[in-house]
């Protein structure tokens, strides 16, 4: 058994197999063995046992959100169940989900197949983003394969069961991968997030109950209905199932997709991406996208999972990394995320439609030099009023606050250092972002 | 000059796909924007009457989505990564590079109508940075170099 079951049947070139190279190497297996032997209920408790969190970034129980989705004829009015694959990767420095679409294309959809399953869900929906062309003509051709091998469509392998699968190419705007804002696109309005309660499960798709999952977490359910909930599990070296894909990007050598066991640290991973550049010497690190808050060398040995990194101050997320040595600067990284998020806003409530600029505005201005130190306090006012759990109404602006609030409690001394000496000392020192 | 039949016709199709007229406005605007680079007013209202919804309705998620073209646009649409991954492999100098080698900025279209730039992140590709994706099947390219843009601007690039 490989220890890269996600990523280790990957064409180097990213070039996908045909349904029959995918059965060649024992794919649809598992949907066979789900559908003809298993009961709904029986592949949803084996993902539970296989301790299976979300990979899209907040981490919750894949087994726990499937639960609230209730049984043909429970929930009230007509309609099916809805299950959404989360394919909008947008986040700075995310890029794993890419090659489980591109090169991968049959075992997500054999995942989807199954989670659907699980969940009562007749109709899937894959959304990707619009940059991902391949990815999005690779997932079409693949469906059609599976349709006409009976993998999808009518009464799918004599189960009674119809199962629709399509596509549904995004068009730009990165507050579509929010999974309110992935329905509100999906029925052909502006991508704004929707006030939860209701929650998806409940009122979803055309009010219809709806589970969203991450590529990276779909991609995980064939090989947990394969091969068992222990060996899933027991390829973690923590309390959370499974390997990790992760990504390595900024400042290393050989910036790559990894997949690796849930807990590799920081330290190796960096490692196998030939290491830091630049002086090659860590200053400072994401462990998951531009969301999340930075960790400084004393992390470099926590196991990364979504527990171990809450435990040291950060968050999880996407599981990608982005590093920077000491002659890259944390202050411009900042900036370039805060531009990042206030472009993508969705426009909706005041403290991120009108905050974010602001935090943008003033973090290029003391970028520039021309920052001044009362400037810090409305930094600092902005990550309270909007951080996680602030006034925000989703958690577009909490992200974006995870960067600004651990930069300035780390590196408040830099920030002051912009605004004292009126240029970037980082850059003025070492030269500007030279790789 | 209005839609091609064949376009008006899988537009119509749109409809019966998934959910009706509303999730169909944006496969319209997709599927005009593939064919003309770009969706025009008059473009944009007869699709409208073709589904059956409201220019406003349709204008409405025209205009939401960054990536639906409101404006006329080059041959070659370039999307160059500005996120913090690309910036920390030199993606100000390549951005500056590209700026002037083209003589446009952001949102810009060269003379002879051949690039528009527009800056975007981030695009997925931060083990190619700085990277980019040009052209209407959204090409990926990178990493990009200041002295070397040959492989986003081809014969241009000199
Ligand atoms: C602003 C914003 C953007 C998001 N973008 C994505 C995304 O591109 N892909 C994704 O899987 N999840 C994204 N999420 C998380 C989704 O809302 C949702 O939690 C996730 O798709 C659930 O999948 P999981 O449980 O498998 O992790 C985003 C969340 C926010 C707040
Ligand atoms: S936090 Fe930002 S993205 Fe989220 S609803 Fe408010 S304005 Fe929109
Ligand atoms: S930050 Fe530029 S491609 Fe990811």
């Amino acid at each position: 058994m490989t220890d890269k079951p996600l990523t280790g049947r990957a064409r180097p070139d990213r070039r996908p197999h045909t349904l029959e190279e995918w059965r060649d190497l024992g794919g649809y297996e598992a949907v066979e063995r789900g559908l003809r032997e298993l009961s709904p209920e029986r592949v949803l408790d084996m993902v539970d046992e296989a301790r299976l969190n979300g990979r899209g970034g907040a981490g919750f129980p894949a087994a726990r959100k499937w639960r609230f989705m209730p049984k043909p004829g429970e929930a009230p009015g007509d309609g099916p169940n809805y299950f959404i694959v989360n394919g909008d990767e947008m986040e700075p420095g995310a890029f794993k989900d890419r090659i489980l679409l591109e090169a991968l294309p049959h075992q997500l959809i054999e995942g989807a197949i199954l989670a659907a399953y699980a969940t009562h869900s007749t109709e899937i929906i894959v959304l990707i983003r619009d940059a991902y062309r391949d990815a999005i003509r690779n997932v079409s051709r693949a469906i059609e394969e599976a349709e006409a091998a009976g993998y999808l469509g009518r009464d799918v392998l004599g189960s009674g069961v119809d199962v629709r699968m399509w596509v549904h190419p995004s068009a730009g705007r990165y507050i579509v991968g929010e999974e309110t804002a992935l329905i509100e696109a999906l029925e052909g309005k502006r991508a704004v997030p929707r006030k939860r309660p209701p929650f998806p499960a409940q009122s979803g798709l055309w009010g219809r109950p709806t589970t969203v999952n991450n590529v990276e977490t779909v991609s995980c359910v064939s090989h947990i209905v394969a091969n068992g909930s222990n060996w899933f599990q027991g390829l973690s070296r923590t309390q959370e199932g499974g390997t990790k894909v992760f990504a390595v990007s900024g400042r290393v050598h050989a910036p790559q997709v990894i997949e690796a066991p849930m807990g590799t640290t920081a330290a190796e991973l960096i490692e196998m991406s030939g290491g830091v550049s630049g002086n090659g010497v860590l200053r400072c690190f994401q462990p998951g996208g531009g969301a999340s808050g930075f960790l400084e060398p004393d992390a470099l040995e926590v196991p990364l999972d979504f527990g171990h990194v809450r435990a040291a101050g950060s968050m999880f997320g996407t599981g990608t990394l982005i590093v920077l040595d000491e002659t890259a600067c944390p202050v411009g990284v900042i900036a370039r995320h805060m531009a990042f998020y206030a472009r993508e806003s969705c426009g909706w409530c005041t403290p991120c439609r009108d905050g974010l600029p602001w935090a943008a505005k003033i973090m290029a201005d003391i970028e520039a030099g021309a920052g001044h130190l009362s400037d810090l306090d409305i930094l600092r006012m902005t990550v309270q009023v909007g951080g996680p759990r602030g006034r925000a109404f989703c958690d577009l602006m909490g992200g974006a606050m995870s960067p600004l609030g651990t930069g300035l409690d780390r590196f408040g001394a830099l920030f002051e250092q912009h605004i004292s000496d009126k240029c970037c000392p980082v850059a003025r020192d070492h030269g500007r972002a030279a790789a | 000059m209005s839609l091609a039949p064949d376009l008006r016709a899988a537009i119509e199709a749109a409809k019966h796909h998934h959910g009706g007229p509303r999730p169909a406005m944006l496969e319209a605007l997709r599927m005009i924007q593939q064919d003309h680079g770009w969706v025009s007013d008059a473009h944009l209202e007869e699709a409208a009457a073709l589904l059956g919804v409201t220019t406003a309705e349709m204008e409405d998620v025209a205009t939401f989505y960054s990536l639906i073209f409101r404006r006329p646009v080059g041959e070659k649409v370039i999307l160059l990564c500005d996120g913090a991954s690309c910036w920390l492999n030199g993606g100000d100098a390549v951005r500056d590079a590209v700026m002037a080698r083209l003589g446009i900025g952001f949102g810009e279209t060269t003379a002879d109508g051949k690039y528009t730039l527009v800056n975007i992140c981030c695009v997925g590709g931060c083990d190619h940075a700085p990277a980019a994706v040009i052209g209407r099947d959204r090409k990926l390219v990178g990493p990009l170099t200041a002295d070397d843009l040959e492989g986003l601007l081809g014969e241009d690039a000199r």
